[in-house]
């Protein structure tokens, strides 16, 4: 049973397409890792996930819904930086992720002690005990990345986005990431959209990796064809592409 | 070695910052005791003791009729006035900017207004305000207000604009609606600036105030300056203008601790 629905999905900007004919179905659970050139249109797609924009044609459901107008609770989010709040401490950040969803942002006394609670524990796993009470701009790039991922998790999201999170990272911190990412995925088994540039990453981290190029060229006009997906990977064991995308575009 | 990379020591920066003040002293000082010499009975340079002698009475010696002491008198009501017209003009430029910067609705319907009225000369408009409002302290404080509200508000809402948008997006995903966002994530984040707002703004606020003090008032450090002018008392309006620098200077200095200490956050990367 198909979570999230793409179908026949276009993005254009002006008279440059951006994508085209974009047809998807995800399971729930599955770990999407999408790769492909730069500026193919790996964050055009990623945010309209988001419901940060609309698609030209075509849309987006999750679970049979209605295709949103604007980011909600559905989705999380965790861009490459910016992802935290830099006026609220640590704690406060995960808070942040229930307090939000208030009239006045704010939460009554007891709720704000079991929501600290909560946080206390998300702190716990994502490391950060120790730097609690500290402000994000005093935590170097990966403790920041793990806090917005636990921020992110902490409001329930039912599909979590993640734009090339680890991409200004160290090697061995990315590793590091791998582990933590991997770890809270066992846990939650949720349904998480990943874009990197690194393919290694992609294979390792996704169920599936879905490559995005263009499948048609006009030489002299570059922005008239927009990207697609041109390989579906199954990555579970080992990445054997089981289905060329464009055939079966063609086809139907 | 190069100019650009020598570094005053501790003491020498010191020296160096007093100098200037020295300097200036010492010329008055001099240029003074010309005149004076000339002719004793000079009062467009009196010397230095003469101005301590006279600030003294001022701060201390009530006057003969009213048997109050006339610069704290004028001190507070134009310490009165500059807060009101700062304040309301802080508080406008806060709510305006941070519609203006996050809501389309505002932006489309204000920004263009907002700059063409940044570009109207405030004292201009003071006989207008005087006519409209009256000459008492209402005009005065409209007059501050006008002066220095366009341009917090066009600053503060470029700085919500320039807030991350990913941050925007983020609060949505968490659920905030336009008000929690508005609230809880541009809000603290421009406050800082509205407190460096305040301090740049505060030098046009003086001017517009020690203005308006002096065309139609009865009380006030600017009516007073003005009103002595008549009597070419140097010397009080000299300590006038240095009291007045001071208050400035006190200011200045207790916003800058606010803003230190109520926003730690601003530090934590340094
Ligand atoms: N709001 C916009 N208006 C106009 N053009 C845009 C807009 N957003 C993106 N584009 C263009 O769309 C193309 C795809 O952008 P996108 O950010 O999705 O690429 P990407 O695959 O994420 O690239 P990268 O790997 O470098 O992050 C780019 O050429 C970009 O210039
Ligand atoms: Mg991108």
């Amino acid at each position: 049973m198909s979570f999230v629905t793409v179908s026949n999905l276009w993005q254009r900007y002006g008279t440059r397409s951006i994508l085209e004919r974009v047809n998807v179905d995800i399971h729930e659970g599955e770990f999407i890792s999408i790769v492909g050139a730069s500026g193919c249109g790996k964050s055009t797609f990623l945010r309209m996930l988001l419901a940060q924009e609309q698609p030209y044609r075509g849309e987006i459901r999750i679970d049979g819904g209605t295709p949103a107008r604007e980011p909600n609770l559905e989705r999380g989010v965790v861009f490459q930086k910016y992802s935290v709040f830099p006026h609220l401490s640590v704690r406060d950040n995960l808070i942040a992720a229930e307090s939000f969803n208030t009239p006045f942002g704010r939460l009554s006394r007891n709720a704000r002690k079991a929501a600290g609670r909560r946080a206390d524990d998300m702190l716990e796993r994502i490391g950060l005990n120790h730097v609690a009470h500290q402000y994000p701009a005093s935590l170097s790039g990966g403790m920041q990345q793990r806090l917005a991922i636990g921020q992110a998790m902490n409001a329930k999201p039912r599909i979590l986005l993640l734009d090339e999170p680890f991409g200004a990272l160290d090697p061995g911190t990315r590793l590091q990431m791998h582990d933590f990412l991997m770890e809270l995925r066992d846990e939650t088994n949720m349904t998480v959209f990943m874009v990197t540039h690194d393919l290694q990453e992609g294979f390792k981290l996704g169920d599936r990796v879905l490559v995005f190029d263009k499948p048609r060229w006009d030489p002299h006009d570059p922005g008239r064809y927009g990207a697609t997906i041109t390989y579906d990977f199954d990555a579970r064991d080992g990445g054997i592409p089981f289905q060329m995308k464009e055939e079966t575009d063609v086809s139907e | 070695m190069r100019w650009i990379n020598k570094i005053p020591e501790r003491p020498a920066a010191i020296l160096l910052a007093a100098l200037p003040f020295l300097a200036i002293f010492l010329a008055y000082a001099i240029a003074s005791d010309i005149r004076l010499e000339a002719n004793p009975q000079d009062k467009l340079l009196p010397a230095p003791s003469t101005i301590v002698e006279t600030a003294q009475r001022l701060f201390t010696e009530p006057d003969r009729r009213s048997k109050e002491i006339l610069l704290w008198n004028d001190t507070l009501a134009s310490l009165g006035r500059l807060a009101a017209g700062v304040g309301i003009a802080a508080t406008l430029s806060l709510a305006i900017g941070l519609a203006v910067g996050l809501l389309p609705y505002a932006r489309s319907t204000l920004s263009s207004v907002i700059a063409v009225l940044s570009m109207v000369p405030p004292l201009a408009l003071l006989p207008i305000l005087f006519i409209v409002f009256g000459l008492g302290e209402t005009s005065k404080i409209v007059l501050i207000v006008i002066g220095i509200t366009p341009f917090m508000t066009r600053d503060l809402a470029q700085r919500v604009l320039e807030i991350p948008h990913e941050q925007i997006v983020k609060a949505q995903t968490l659920g905030a609606s336009s008000a929690v966002i508005a609230m809880r994530v541009a809000l603290p984040q421009v406050l800082p600036r509205l407190i460096s707002n305040v301090r740049l703004s505060l030098g046009s606020a003086w001017l517009f105030l020690i203005a308006a003090e002096a065309v139609a008032s009865n009380v006030g450090l600017g009516y007073r300056i003005f009103l002595v002018r008549r009597y070419l008392a140097m010397d009080v309006i000299l300590t006038y203008v240095m009291w007045i620098t001071v208050l400035a200077f006190l200011i200045d200095w207790l916003l800058k601790n606010l803003s230190r200490r109520a926003f730690p956050w601003m530090e934590a990367g340094l």
